[in-house]
């Protein structure tokens, strides 16, 4: 507790103007940073994923599974933050036992499992479920009983069986797509919500959060692919890519105009709160806002993708821009959920002074947990893919020789 | 004649003695009956609030001492329960406003000179025990909730520490206590009201800045406050429906 007082008595030379008392201390740190980012990469991935299921989109069908996959990886860690950082964990699981049915958060948990049981779950196995029967035929040992049991009894590889889990699937993609925007939406709403606060109080943010959401989770499809293609030694499908970026370069375009239309609107009201939001960019978030968020992670990435299709660039060029793109995309997204939680604790609600934010390296709250949270999809992605292999059969091995 | 006098006398003053001797005796029944009475507290039967005369105030500060005694709020300077600011307006520039430590030790002297200085006052700030809490709203599993005499409590045993309500709330009446790890805030001294006494920092005003008392009661102290003086609540455009009602309160004053 030592430690906590320490860190305040040093933010509290640090703070500029006036705050409340109260206020010396930020509540929601870096772990909560991380819940709107990792939930955006797994309504992002699913939204992907439901393009070619829905819409029939081929170009994209080499990331289809492996998009359900990383939802499914990313959804299974999006409660750790949330868990790790309240002040009583052990009663955490009030919130789905006794919900207090106003709150916007007390919702979490039940559009949490709605997407995950009834939908990422169910989507996944009715996809895999002829894979998860053949392999549990072909394979020995301990394999062969993980996939009998992933079968859920349900042997049938008749047409008939095959093509109710093809329609059954798509109605449930159907049904996934307004349940990927809920899950999301939502999460801005937790923030859209709070009329105390002026930097998060907006209507507009549950659509920021979901269009930056889809944004965040085509560019880290782009970054798994290539990865994991590279990993395999298999080529790269480009018509696959070029479709990606282009998705990528259309959904920044919306993405970014809907921010600048909330900057503008926010800049043109001028309410009360502008002055000291005004100081807060200009200051403390000036680095995170205007130079990772707005320009690398937004105008660069956008005039890249722009020139590569202008200019027709040859295949390694433009994967090499497209990987690098997708990882800026990455760090403005982080940016973005950044910019909104810790910059809506930065300023007074007297709106006549700043604070400041310290992050801890070490510590439950710190940057070493919050990095770790971050790893561990990628792990249990990789597992996922051992045990289902998403990849498909006519892919093309890269020549060794 | 003397003799039978004082004889009178003395007989009168055995009757006094022999009267007030069992009343004396009653007197801890009364006591009892007041315990009594704690017993039988009716919260449906009140509606608290309170009432702050800004032009009273004198900023000594001893209304954030006695709260942090009577409640244990940690002495480090980050949690308060109730604090005071200190708005000095100058003739030209910005409106400057501190609240050292919440304003427990007092105020320094000014660093701009008096001849410079339009305003000045100092403002007692605790929860508004709001009749719209957005602090109430957002809890998730409702540990913070309305009670029936219109005092919006916390329920530390089952406070999940999400902090939600701490975002919430406007006014910033609202902390992490580092021992319970729970959101704490002003209760209006719940523990005392219910036994009929005053909330701590009521109590040691020495001006009688504060006034608590019953909202929806006619003779009541507060009732006369309201009725007095023109009345103000801070941030009214949030709907939030503040109990703390402030005289004289200006409008630089968020």
């Amino acid at each position: 507790m030592e430690k906590i007082f320490e860190q305040l008595s040093h933010a509290l030379q640090h703070v500029t103007g006036f705050i409340y008392p109260n206020e010396v201390e930020l509540h929601w740190n870096i772990l909560i940073v991380l819940y709107p980012y990792i939930t955006g990469l797994v309504a992002g991935a699913f939204i992907l994923a439901s393009l070619e299921r829905v819409f029939n989109v081929k170009e994209v069908q080499p990331t289809y599974r492996l998009s359900l996959l990383t939802a499914l990886a990313f959804l299974l860690i999006a409660p750790i933050p949330l868990q790790a950082h309240l002040g009583h964990p052990e009663r955490g699981l009030e919130m789905f036992l006794t919900p207090h049915l106003q709150s916007a958060m007390a919702m979490f948990g039940f559009v949490y499992l709605w997407y995950l049981m009834a939908v990422l779950l169910l989507e996944i196995w009715l996809d895999f479920r002829e894979d998860i029967v053949r392999w549990s035929l072909q394979k020995t040992g301990m394999s062969k009983l993980i996939y009998k049991i992933l079968t859920l009894g349900v042997t049938d590889l008749s047409e008939k069986s095959i093509n109710f889990d093809r329609q059954v699937g798509k109605i449930i993609t159907i049904i996934g797509i307004p349940s990927a925007f809920l899950l999301h939406g939502y999460v801005g709403f937790i923030f859209g919500s709070v009329k105390a606060n002026p930097w998060w109080s907006s209507v507009l943010m549950p659509i920021v959060f979901l269009f930056s959401a889809i944004v965040s989770g085509i560019a880290m499809m782009i970054i798994i692919y290539m990865i994991s293609s590279l990993l395999r030694s298999k080529k790269i499908d480009m018509a696959c890519m070029d479709k990606l970026a282009s998705y990528l370069l259309y959904m920044m375009i919306i993405d970014f105009s809907l921010e600048a239309l909330d900057f503008i609107q926010r800049l043109y009201e001028a309410e009360e709160s502008i002055k000291i939001l005004s100081q807060m960019i200009e200051s403390k978030l000036f680095i995170s806002l205007v130079v990772t968020q707005v320009i690398l992670g937004t105008l660069i990435p956008i005039g890249s993708i722009v020139f590569t299709k202008l200019l027709r660039f040859p295949d390694e060029l433009r994967r090499l821009i497209y990987f690098i793109a997708a990882i800026l995309v990455q760090i403005g997204i982080f940016s973005i959920r950044w910019n909104v939680v810790i910059g809506g604790q930065l300023f007074s609600k007297s709106l006549r002074g700043l604070t400041v934010y310290k992050m801890e390296l070490l510590g439950i709250e710190g940057l070493l947990v919050a990095g770790i949270i971050l790893l561990l999809p990628f792990v249990i992605l990789y597992l996922l893919v051992k045990i289902l292999p998403p990849w498909q059969k006519n892919e093309v091995s890269i020549e060794t020789t | 004649m003397k003799q039978t006098n004082r004889k009178q006398k003395r007989r009168e003053f055995l009757k006094v003695v022999a009267t007030a001797l069992p009343l004396a005796a009653l007197a801890p029944i009364n006591i009892l009956r007041a315990n009594d009475m704690a017993e039988k507290y009716d919260p449906s039967k009140h509606n608290y609030g309170m009432g702050i005369d800004i032009n009273k105030c004198i900023g000594c500060g001893r209304c954030v001492n006695a709260c942090k005694i009577e409640n244990k709020v940690p002495k480090q300077p980050f949690y308060f329960r109730t604090w005071i600011e200190r708005y000095v307006i100058p003739m030209e520039g910005e409106t400057l406003v501190d609240s050292p430590n919440g304003g427990m030790n007092g105020f320094d002297k000014l660093a701009i000179e008096e001849a410079k200085i339009q305003r000045s006052f100092f403002v007692p700030k605790l929860c508004n025990h709001c009749e719209n809490p957005p602090c109430v709203q957002v809890c998730p599993v409702g540990a913070t909730f309305i009670s029936q005499d219109g005092v919006v409590l916390m329920d530390s045993q089952y406070c999940i520490g999400c902090r939600y309500c701490i975002q919430a709330c406007p006014y910033g009446a609202r902390f992490l206590n580092p021992l319970t790890k729970t959101a704490d805030k002003c209760n209006f001294c719940y523990h005392r009201i219910t036994k009929g006494l005053l909330p701590a920092c009521v109590e040691v005003c020495p001006t009688q800045a504060r006034v608590f008392g019953e909202i929806s009661h006619k003779p009541t102290p507060l009732a006369r406050f309201r009725r007095f003086n023109e009345i103000h609540v801070l941030k009214p455009g949030l709907n939030t429906a503040p109990k703390v009602f402030y005289a004289h309160l200006d409008g630089e004053v968020r």
